[in-house]
């Protein structure tokens, strides 16, 4: 055996076995679905008997869990609640902290601009622990405008505003040169057109990494929502998932059909975006 | 010329950024300061009169056992779930990046727990610890009490939690940075005689410096501030073993509605986290090469 053919046979040898490793790895890492997925369609007393078999060996097979728990969770309900709020406060956080980035990188001489700017980078070191006192006693309190969808949409944006200006700060400022804007200016477009038909359409790659980033924080936030949201009918996903786990939390097929059904949506989506998601969420981290 | 007066600027400004800067400062800038005020008195969140009583709530912190327990045991949290967040993410990042098949299939599934919120991870892994385990601790002969129920137990059920939980979100950060190290630098080591080991170890890890900075940083504040996992996995239980510094700042605040009090713990967990992340960066910026 030649030298160069030891090299690759190694080499082979060293594949296979991290593919191996990998295929464990990624075992590990979805055991817990895998097992949420096997006791879901098992009644009660199977899983508490053997949590591990596949099939329930006393009732067998059965789909009764997934109607009760939609039923007891409305889960169509707090489903579109999570859908109305996600797509509004993503699409407000797209527009207007684009928006608001434009003007700070086009007027960057201007105090004032740097003042806000710099504001919302030190700003993003806040944790939402800090935040959430104060603002339950001045929205709650005082303004009273607490259990409104609108409010926790308007809070979503506010507090992704930083974060969502910073990465379109740096696409205008990198992407966009200044003479595209002056030929627009030249050709007779008013600044807002400029910004509509030039400058938003060369931000897409932006676009879909803030959007990716605040769709899934926003679907996935517990906290606030549960600050904001204290009555039923306004529950979002997570919190309807935690106030049916404190209610049911003994009954143990409805618990697992609801828990599946919390995360079906966005594995759904994932199926299809998962390209898009990894790649958003990748070059967003990096950026961040 | 028209565009440099002011008034323009003004108005300019107003109509671009005028919504998203009124939403920041609402939201973020004007709860800061209005908390700053707050932990300035004795409010209980409820009553018209907010007591002045001056720097009392701080003192009145730093004499809080229960508040040190809880931030005592999210730093021995934090250090062992930064470190196991670090070293399984890297070693899953050169896993990936090492071009075996479908190495774009295991990208995306160990990617998998990010999607889903903290809440619902927590109640599947509770699961997991109280029936699943058991399970198998019964039928291997062991015991058959959940480690749950444990204090070391929960604490240890959290810390797993996190590192599967935050490894695939790190790992992205290190194949960007795998990506970014030339194939011609790790070659040329190469050739010059290293073994792939060195040339990891002496090559591409110094050039990957600016990836474990950010990871390290970005995994300490989440870790300092879990509440979502914390809530649903443990509760805090057994007997308040495993309260974490934020989940003991909600209490404080809306349990036992002490909001100064609670307030001025959450802006010592703040000053905590802002100084143990910003001092990592600038250690970690400072040895910082370039190929």
């Amino acid at each position: 055996m030649t030298e160069n053919e030891r090299a690759a046979r190694n080499k082979k040898i060293a594949h296979v076995i991290m593919w191996i490793v990998l295929l464990l790895l990624f075992i590990c890492f979805i055991f817990p679905f895998i097992l949420v997925v096997i006791n879901v369609f098992k009644s009660k007393v199977d899983i508490v008997a053997n949590p591990l078999s596949l099939i329930g060996t006393r009732k067998g097979f059965t789909l009764d869990n997934f109607p009760a728990a939609m039923e007891k969770m409305q889960f169509w309900k707090v489903f579109g609640n999570s859908l109305i709020i996600t797509v509004t406060a993503t699409i407000l956080t797209i527009l207007v902290s684009s928006m608001t980035a434009f003007v700070i990188v086009r007027n960057g001489r201007w105090k004032f601009c740097t003042l806000i700017f710099s504001l919302m980078i030190a700003s993003m070191v806040i944790p939402f622990q800090v935040l959430m006192l104060p603002l339950v006693s001045i929205y709650g309190g005082m303004l009273n405008v607490l259990n409104h969808r609108i409010t926790l949409i308007l809070m979503h944006v506010g507090f992704s505003v930083s974060m969502a200006v910073f990465m379109f700060h740096g696409a205008i400022k990198t992407n966009i040169p200044l003479a595209l804007e002056e030929a627009a200016t030249i050709d007779g477009c008013s600044r807002w057109q400029t910004w509509w038909k030039v400058v938003f359409p060369l931000l897409k790659p932006t676009i879909a990494t803030v959007g990716i980033i605040n769709a899934m924080a926003y679907w996935n936030d517990y906290l606030l929502p549960s600050l904001v949201l204290t009555e039923k009918p306004l529950y979002t996903i997570p919190i309807a998932t935690q106030a049916f786990y404190g209610t049911y939390s003994t009954d143990i097929g409805l618990v697992m059909a609801a828990l599946l059904l919390a995360m079906l949506p966005i594995l759904i989506l994932y199926v299809f975006l998962q390209r898009y998601i990894v790649e958003g969420v990748a070059s967003g981290a990096v950026k961040g | 010329m028209k565009q440099n007066t002011l008034s323009y600027k003004v108005k300019q400004y107003l109509m671009f950024g005028g919504v998203g800067t009124a939403l920041f400062l609402c939201v973020v800038i004007a709860p800061f300061l209005y908390g700053l005020y707050l932990t300035l008195t004795s409010w209980d969140g409820v009553s018209k009169a907010k007591p002045f009583v001056g720097f009392q709530n701080f003192a009145a912190a730093f004499q809080d056992t229960t508040y040190w327990q809880a931030m005592g045991r999210t730093l021995i949290y934090s250090v062992f779930a930064v470190i196991l967040i670090n070293i399984v993410a890297f070693a899953l990042a050169y896993l990936v990046t090492s071009g075996v098949k479908g190495q774009n299939f295991f990208r995306a599934g160990f990617f998998v727990p990010n999607l889903i919120g903290g809440i619902v991870l927590g109640y599947v892994w509770q699961f997991v610890f109280n029936r699943a385990f058991v399970a198998i601790g019964k039928a291997l002969g062991g015991s058959s009490v959940s480690l749950l129920a444990t204090p070391n137990g929960a604490m240890f059920a959290l810390i797993l939690v996190s590192v599967w939980q935050y490894a695939g979100y790190m790992m992205l950060i290190y194949v960007a940075g795998f990506m970014s190290v030339s194939k011609d630098v790790q070659e040329a080591s190469l050739i010059d005689g290293c073994t792939p080991a060195q040339a990891m170890k002496n090559v591409t890890i110094p050039l990957m410096r600016s990836s474990f900075v950010q990871c390290i940083f970005l995994s300490i504040t989440r870790c300092f501030v879990v509440y979502d996992v914390n809530l649903s996995l443990t509760k805090g239980e057994p007997f308040g073993s495993s309260v974490m510094a934020a989940m003991h700042v909600y209490n404080q605040a809306f349990t036992y509605r002490n909001f100064g009090l609670g307030q001025a713990e959450a802006v010592i967990l703040f000053l905590v986290c802002a100084i143990v992340g910003v001092t990592q960066v600038l250690v970690g910026k400072r040895g910082e090469v370039e190929a």
